[in-house]
């Protein structure tokens, strides 16, 4: 059940995306972020579709997994385009009692869908193809710089790799407590609010303890291993450029200058 | 006699429909008698564990069936709940799960869930931790303060307080000193007679079955390979070795003496036989 969960998650298979250089990859993300927010127009939302399909089947990622990271957020979706559609000015074409829907409004709606959409699964490809410890390297060597002005960058790239390290691993810890809890017949899905929340106390308080374990634990053999921060570290892994990426950069570019060239049209 | 518990033809796949998709179970067909002590070895990743949890009906098999006194525990919701009750699962390290303020509390958690009254828990609570043998001063401290061993036994008396008719203990004393250990596995021996209880081991310690077990199986890449009393599958050592499982130390020791010569019997799995195979040998001769 929680396993289910894909935010965030990597797939590790072997395809070009994957061997691209993590620093490439979180610029293009950017890149392509910018993009979207500058398209107005089918032509523009047509070129990032086709981008995220093109990258989508490059990584060999199945349009399934892509779909189930889009679940949790069709509430917030479904609000935005019943809004977008209800308060953007212009000819209406269907009243109802106080509300009117305007031709405008349904493009409008029917675009930020689809921003929404595209926005999500643009960085889902990232997370996807990128492996966690990948992602953190590359944000470390984007962020370098600010660490002329005293910004703690080896300290927060550690801290998020910690992070993201352990979140698989509470996961299957959480997955592990109710499990147990279960099996003494807990009962997490009846009764009304206070009595469901009141429900989580036997998971929660397990899993806090553990989580404080495991804190320990893991900054004991940090201790144990001489780690005393990013000052003078090496890495086994050097990140290097290859002339995929440079295609990708290039790619990039080409993007982001056909939906410049395409918004200056109004297209 | 009907089993108590029963799968047919259990298949179970993690991860479906990704790249990570693994079949954990295939096609097992697994019985337990009533009132049988039954052990479970099979090296990491063979399924012991995934196993289990069908058992009680915490996880939904991708096909086949559960049955529990020959019905299919999936068949209704109240059911399968019941069903958890009636077969107590004890996860490893189980003492990651307490959570109360006090021992007490949290041993009356399972009972409490079950719907009892007041009075009712405070027996069975007092009882279950009789069977684990912990102290009624130990039963006000908070679960937090107790040692690694009082902590484990606080966490199985937790699901004894159930008094379930089929208990399954996933390794319950991986990671205890030996005292701990032989404590561990008399208060559960103690369990299985006195109430008649089915007792299902999960562990990866051959001494251990050897000297409880009734019958025993072996599971192997989700399949039941081998099925029988400990001197039934003990005696096929090279088969386990296969299978990167091991046979009780002094199996070993014996199956050595024989390969030097000495006339000693194959099936000797307890260090009780052993003693016996050794003082009745015949004869003074050393080599037969």
């Amino acid at each position: 059940m929680l396993k289910d969960i894909t935010l965030g998650q990597y797939f590790p298979v072997d395809t070009p995306i994957h061997r691209l250089d993590p620093r490439v990859k979180l610029v293009l993300t950017v890149v392509f972020i910018v993009a979207l927010f500058l398209a107005k127009w089918i032509y523009s939302y047509a070129l990032m579709l086709a981008y995220v399909v093109v990258v989508t089947g490059l990584a060999r990622i199945r349009p399934k997994a892509l779909f189930k990271g889009l679940k949790p957020l069709i509430i917030i979706i479904f609000v935005t385009a019943v809004l977008n559609m209800l308060y953007t000015g212009g000819e209406p074409v269907l009243v109802i009692w106080k509300l009117r829907i305007t031709e405008q409004g349904l493009y409008a709606a029917a675009f930020m869908v689809l921003r929404i959409m595209l926005l999500v699964c643009g960085t889902f490809l990232l997370t996807y193809t990128t492996s966690p410890i990948m992602l953190t390297d590359g944000m470390e060597a984007l962020m370098k710089p600010l660490g002329l002005i005293k910004v703690p960058v080896h300290e927060l790239a550690m801290m998020m790799s910690i992070a993201l390290r352990f979140i698989p691993t509470l996961i299957e810890e959480t997955d592990k407590i109710v499990s147990a809890q279960k099996a003494r017949g807990a009962d997490f899905s009846s009764g009304n609010i206070v009595r469901r929340a009141k429900a989580l106390i036997p998971i929660l308080v397990p899993l806090f303890v553990s989580a404080f374990r495991r804190a320990d634990e893991l900054a004991m053999a940090m201790e144990c291993r001489c780690y005393h921060g990013g000052k003078g570290r090496t890495r086994l892994h050097m990140l290097s450029m290859h002339s995929r990426d440079a295609a990708a950069i290039f790619a990039g570019a080409a993007i982001l200058a056909g939906t410049v060239v395409l918004r200056s049209y109004g297209l | 006699m009907a089993p108590i518990i029963k799968t047919e033809q259990l298949t179970h796949i993690y991860s479906k429909g990704t790249p990570f998709e693994h079949l954990a179970l295939d096609a097992v067909d697994f019985s337990a008698e009533r009132g049988e002590f039954l052990g479970i070895i099979g090296q990491t990743g063979s399924g012991k564990s995934t196993l289990i949890q069908h058992l009680n009906g915490l996880l939904k098999p991708d096909s086949g069936r559960v049955l529990f006194e020959g019905q299919d525990i999936w068949q209704s919701k109240v059911f399968n709940n019941s069903v958890r009750f009636k077969v107590g699962l004890v996860f490893q390290y189980p003492e990651y799960q307490l959570f109360e303020e006090t021992v007490f509390k949290d041993i009356s958690f399972g009972p409490k869930n079950m719907g009892l009254k007041p009075a009712e828990i405070e027996e069975r609570v007092y009882e279950a931790a009789d069977f684990v043998g912990l102290g009624e001063d130990i039963l006000k401290k908070s679960p937090f303060d107790l040692s690694g061993g009082e902590r484990r036994r606080a966490a199985i008396a937790g699901v004894i307080a159930m008094r379930p008719e089929v208990l399954i203990l996933d390794e319950p004393t991986a990671g205890l000193d030996p005292f701990g250990r032989m404590n561990l596995m008399k208060n559960i021996r103690n369990y299985h007679e006195k109430n008649g209880a089915t007792v299902i081991l999960v562990t990866h310690n051959m001494e251990e079955i050897a000297r409880e077990a009734d019958r025993m199986i072996v599971l192997s890449d989700g399949r039941i390979s081998l099925s029988g009393t400990p001197e039934e599958i003990f005696a096929r050592a090279e088969q386990l070795e296969s299978m990167r499982l091991e046979v009780p130390d002094i199996t070993k020791v014996f199956l050595e003496l024989r390969r030097l010569g000495v006339n000693v019997p194959r099936s000797v799995y307890t260090i009780e036989q052993a003693k016996k195979a050794i003082l009745n040998r015949e004869g003074g001769s050393l080599f037969a």
